[in-house]
This record gives C-alpha cells, sequence and structure tokens, in this order.
C-alpha cells in the first residue's frame, strides 16, 4: 500500500478510536487531539525507531508529549501498535486505570509522566543530552501546544538545547492557533513564532501539520547533523477532521454526545472513501 | 441541601467589587474558564489582565501590579500557582509582602482522573511554610462569600484554595461570624473533637452525626484558616474532648493533621487521629472515588473515631 494512504487510514481510525475512547470515559480533551493525530501518526508509523515487543530497548528514539492533555491521541496510538490491548482503552480515566488523563509511564511505550506544561522540552533536551553524551545515535522528539509557548521554561530549555549543539532533538509546536480561553494571539502574542526559535539557535521548518509529505520530509530534513536542534512548526486545525469541532475553542475539553459522536465517525469514514476515490 | 461551586462565588463577588473599585484587578493564565471568570472578563475586561499559560509570570506581574498601586487577584489553577509559581510566591509576593491574593481553584482532587500533575495536595505544606503569606480553605458557599468580603479589605498576601465542584453548605444560613485566623465551631461536644478544613468539612459533619448513633457526642470545627491558625481553638478541644480527629483533601504530611498534632503535642497532649491522602501519587478516578480509596467518607471516619475508645 502506499505509505500517504497508509498513513491517512492509520490517522483517520486513531481519530475515531480516540473520539470512542473519550465518549466512553466521559471525559478528555478532544480537540487537541484531533489537531496533533496526523504528526503523531506520521512520527509513530513511520518515522520514529521502537520496538512494541521491547519498549525499554536502549537504542529506541524518544518522545515525549509535552502537551500531555493530548494523551487520548498517544494511548490510542500505543494500543494500535500493540504496546497494550485495545481494550484497556475503555478503562481510559476511570477508577485506578493506568490510563490516567495524561502520559503514565506505567503505560509501555510511555517515556514520561507530562500534564503539567513547559516541562516536555527541557525532559527531552535532557535526554537528547544523555544521547551525546553516551554516543548513541537514537533521536529525540517532543511535541508542545502553541499555546504552551506561553511557559518560560520552554525558552530555557530551547537556550540549553541550541547552546549543547543538540541536533539530535526535534522540537515540534502544534500551531493551531487555539488554547483554551481563546485564540492564542488574543490571549498571549506568540508571533513571530517562528523568528523566535531562529533566533534561540534552532533550525526551523514550517509544514502543514495535516500534510504527510510534509511531515515526513521535516523529520528528514532534522536528521542531518548540522548541530542544530531542529524546531518542527506545524501549521494545524484544532479539531481537525470533525466539522463542527475544527477551530472551535469549546471543544477543547468538549465531551461529544451519543449524535455528535456518530456525525463524526461518519464524517471521518466518509472523508478516507474520498481521498481513496481521488 | 443546595450545592454550589465556591469558585462561582469568587467569581460573583470580585465582579462585585471591582465595579465599585477600579484598581481591582483579576489575573488569569489560560485559566478563565476553569476559574469561572469569563463572566468577569465580559464585564470587565479592563480590570482582567489575561498572561497566558504562564504561572511563574502571572505571580511575579500580580506582585508588580499591587506594587504600582492596584489589588490584585489570581484566579488560577492551585496546582500549578501553588508549584510551577512557588518561588514567586514566597519571594515577590510574601517576602516583598504586597498585597495579592492568589485564587487557588479546582484545588485538591478536583481534578482527579488527570493524575498527579492535576493534583494539589501540597498546599498547605508549602504555603504554612512561608512566612506572611496566609492561607484559607472554604468550605462552602457562605463561607467564599464571607472570606471574599474580608479579603478585600485586607492588606498583605492570602492564598486560598478552592474546589472545582459544587459543595454543600455546612452552615444553614449567613448568620454566623467568619474571621480569617478564627475556627469556626460548628457544633459542640464533649467525647471528640473532628476539625476539618475545606470541602471536606461537610464530611466531618456527617461523621459526627454517624458517631450521635453511638451515643458519642462530638465537636465540629471548621478549621478555615490553615494560617494562622487558631490553636486556641484546638488547645481548648484536647482540654475539653481529649481525643481528635483531623479530615483534609491534603496529604498526611505537612497539612492540617501535622499543624494540629503540633500544637497538641506542645500544649495539651491527647490522641490525634489524621485522615488525608497518604504519601503516594493519589489513586486517579473521581474525587469521590478517591475519597473511598483513602477512606475520607463518613462511615470510614466514624468507625476509626470509634476505636479511638477501646
Ligand atoms: C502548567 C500548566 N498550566 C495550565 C494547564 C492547563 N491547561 C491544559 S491544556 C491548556 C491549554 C493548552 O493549549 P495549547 O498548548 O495551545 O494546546 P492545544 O490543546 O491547543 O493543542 C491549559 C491551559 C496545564 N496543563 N499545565
Ligand atoms: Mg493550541
Amino acid at each position: 500500500m502506499n505509505k500517504l494512504v497508509f498513513l491517512e487510514e492509520k490517522a483517520t481510525q486513531i481519530r475515531r478510536d480516540l473520539l470512542k475512547m473519550i465518549v466512553n470515559a466521559g471525559t478528555g480533551h478532544t480537540a487537541g487531539s484531533l489537531s496533533n493525530t496526523d504528526i503523531m501518526t506520521v512520527l509513530f508509523y513511520e518515522v520514529m525507531d521502537m520496538k512494541v515487543d521491547d519498549p525499554d530497548w536502549e537504542d529506541r528514539d524518544r518522545f515525549i508529549l509535552s502537551k500531555g492533555h493530548s494523551v487520548e491521541s498517544y494511548y490510542t496510538i500505543l494500543a494500535d501498535k500493540g504496546y497494550f490491548d485495545k481494550e484497556e482503552l475503555n478503562t481510559f480515566c476511570q477508577y485506578k486505570s493506568r490510563l490516567i488523563g495524561h502520559p503514565n509511564n506505567k503505560v509501555p511505550g510511555v517515556e514520561m509522566n507530562t500534564g503539567a506544561l513547559g516541562h516536555g522540552l527541557a525532559i527531552a533536551t535532557g535526554i537528547a543530552k544523555a544521547a551525546k553524551m553516551s554516543k548513541k545515535d537514537y533521536k529525540v522528539y517532543t511535541l508542545m501546544g502553541d499555546g504552551e509557548q506561553a511557559e518560560g521554561s520552554v525558552w530555557e530549555a530551547a537556550m540549553a538545547a541550541s547552546h549543547f549543539k543538540l541536533d539530535n532533538l526535534v522540537g515540534i509546536v502544534d500551531r493551531n492557533n487555539l488554547q483554551i480561553t481563546d485564540n492564542t494571539e488574543r490571549v498571549m502574542t506568540l508571533e513571530p513564532l517562528a523568528e523566535k526559535w531562529k533566533s534561540f539557535g534552532w533550525e526551523v521548518i514550517e509544514v502543514d501539520g495535516h500534510n504527510y509529505q510534509e511531515l515526513i520530509d521535516a523529520f528528514s530534513e532534522s536528521k542531518k547533523n548540522n548541530g542544530k536542534p531542529t524546531l518542527v512548526l506545524a501549521n494545524t486545525i484544532k479539531g481537525k477532521g470533525v466539522s463542527f469541532m475544527e477551530n472551535k475553542v469549546e471543544w477543547h475539553h468538549g465531551l461529544p454526545s451519543a449524535e455528535e459522536l456518530a456525525q463524526a465517525l461518519e464524517e471521518l469514514s466518509s472523508q478516507k472513501e474520498v481521498k481513496q476515490n481521488v | 441541601m443546595s450545592k454550589t461551586a465556591n469558585k462561582k462565588v469568587v467569581c460573583q463577588k470580585l465582579i462585585e467589587f471591582a465595579e465599585k473599585d477600579s484598581d481591582i484587578v483579576a489575573l488569569t493564565s489560560d485559566s478563565r474558564g476553569s476559574a469561572s471568570m469569563t463572566e468577569f472578563g465580559n464585564q470587565l475586561p479592563d480590570q482582567l489582565v489575561e498572561v497566558g499559560i504562564a504561572e511563574q509570570n502571572i505571580v511575579g506581574m500580580a506582585a508588580g501590579l499591587a506594587a504600582g498601586g492596584k489589588k490584585p487577584f489570581i484566579t488560577s489553577y492551585a496546582a500549578f500557582v501553588t508549584m510551577r509559581a512557588i518561588e514567586q510566591v514566597k519571594v515577590d509576593v510574601a517576602y516583598s509582602n504586597v498585597n495579592v491574593k492568589i485564587i487557588g481553584i479546582s484545588g485538591g482532587v478536583s481534578y482527579g482522573p488527570l493524575g498527579m500533575s492535576h493534583h494539589t495536595l501540597h498546599d498547605i505544606a508549602v504555603m504554612r511554610a512561608i512566612p506572611n503569606i496566609k492561607m484559607v480553605m472554604p468550605a462552602d458557599r457562605y463561607d467564599t462569600e464571607k472570606l471574599m468580603e474580608e479579603l478585600v479589605d485586607y492588606q498583605g498576601p492570602v492564598y486560598v484554595r478552592v474546589g472545582r465542584n459544587p459543595v454543600e453548605d455546612v452552615h444553614k444560613s449567613a448568620d454566623y461570624e467568619f474571621k480569617i485566623g478564627k475556627a469556626d465551631q460548628l457544633r459542640d461536644g464533649s467525647d471528640l473533637t473532628i476539625i476539618a478544613t475545606g470541602e471536606l468539612v461537610s464530611t466531618a459533619l456527617k461523621a459526627a452525626n454517624l458517631l450521635k448513633k453511638d451515643d458519642l457526642s462530638c465537636r465540629v470545627i471548621n478549621m478555615h484558616t490553615l494560617k494562622p491558625l487558631d490553636e486556641k481553638a484546638i488547645i481548648k478541644a484536647a482540654e475539653d474532648t481529649g481525643k481528635i480527629v483531623t479530615v483534609e483533601e491534603h496529604s498526611i504530611y505537612g497539612g492540617l493533621g501535622s499543624a494540629v498534632s503540633q500544637v497538641v503535642a506542645e500544649n495539651h497532649p491527647v490522641p490525634v487521629k489524621v485522615f488525608g491522602i497518604p504519601d503516594e501519587p493519589a489513586v486517579t478516578g473521581y474525587p469521590e472515588d478517591i475519597f473511598n480509596e483513602y477512606g475520607l467518607t463518613p462511615a470510614n471516619i466514624a468507625e476509626k473515631a470509634k476505636r479511638m475508645f477501646n
């Protein structure tokens, strides 16, 4: 099967599964997960090197979900890849489930616990530094939100990563222009965001965060060892794939009703068919 | 029994005060909806400062606003504003002793299913160890309303923790005295005193009701102010009733139980039994599940309290 068609189908399935999981749990961060599903799908099914039967394999590429509230996309992908049984997704956010509402590293495949924003990049910078110190070739990826960019700790780590010339580190910003309250620029101006990262010494690659080829190209580009960390600025749509959720701030942690879920699932399957017929 | 979320009362009162006093400024950190502050933003947009997801900055800026003559009220997630920003709280607010009010919202295990990053079970311990700052945890909407009325005229740093969910009233009406630093005795008794704080005061009252059926007479104290602690009320409870039980939505380390034990041990040693969250990442689930897990229920508290008489 064509790689891009495969990724498209996978992402659609992940979106469907995560929506079902959220409705089943009765809670969740809906739109942010849909926003980054394509990025995560490309990373987990195309870019990163990992062994499902050996989650602690020492040469694995590392992934840190800095925007921990988008854990729905993460758990759904890990289950689909076989890190744990898909049935377990039904326990999401339930009493004593290890599938907590933010990444839990008791779950196979999850490296570190996150949930408080602005932590992932510093952790990823530390892992990337460790790789350099032990002469390991693995890469470290961390996915951040755009609202999250307001946390000062992001920029402390950004400074350190370029200071330590961590070209084995890739930061990704899910640039969906929304946070909980409103549009990011109305809450706290981020622009010019690409220039900020460049001025911190990062290689910046701007892509359409829903275009699989552009994402794949950006991640290959990041592999050239030029002594600089890479920032993939991924322009996305919050709520991507579900018409009534797209670009709607209230879907940040909105919970779909049964009818809304049915409509969302239908939209997601018909989009796939349309694309395949093209 | 009526149920209201304390954070809603905070917002109503802030609108009321801010309409009359343009120096009152509310600060949010992408926490407007979560703090029920959307209405404040709609009605008084010029008195709301939104800093984005930046808890250190919200506290630092509030200190600066206060230094510049404003009366800042921070309304931000309790979990982050009392940890991420704790140095700003300690140095910028408490040490410089400026007039900043910090309202920590969705505290305790309000965000139960979201895990330890979002639980706030450390704030009593942290805040009590910082000089100059007071800490209050209102039990119901009446407490919250009276607290806000006192805060608006009070000069100096205060941290307030409220939960996310609607809570039962522990008072029948607003007809009682509320004062920061003064224990609120809800019921008198002679065999045992239950001292509780925050949104578990209602649980303590129910435990006292159960004990009454066993002919045990319980004094119930709503210790809304964690600092300054009403030591006199604690010592008197030890003297009068000889046994003390504490109840809190906080780690058993450094919380109300620790504070009460210290006062009791130094002044009038009597048995103390502490109910809180043990030293582990709290189990996840809805708040009720978590309270059940750790025995923060009327039945368990009453049962264990009875054993103190064997
Ligand atoms: C330190 C910290 N502060 C606040 C929050 C609460 N919070 C969770 S998600 C969120 C908004 C995130 O927006 P963004 O980074 O743009 O992510 P998106 O969902 O849009 O991808 C906030 C404020 C948090 N998790 N951590
Ligand atoms: Mg965003």
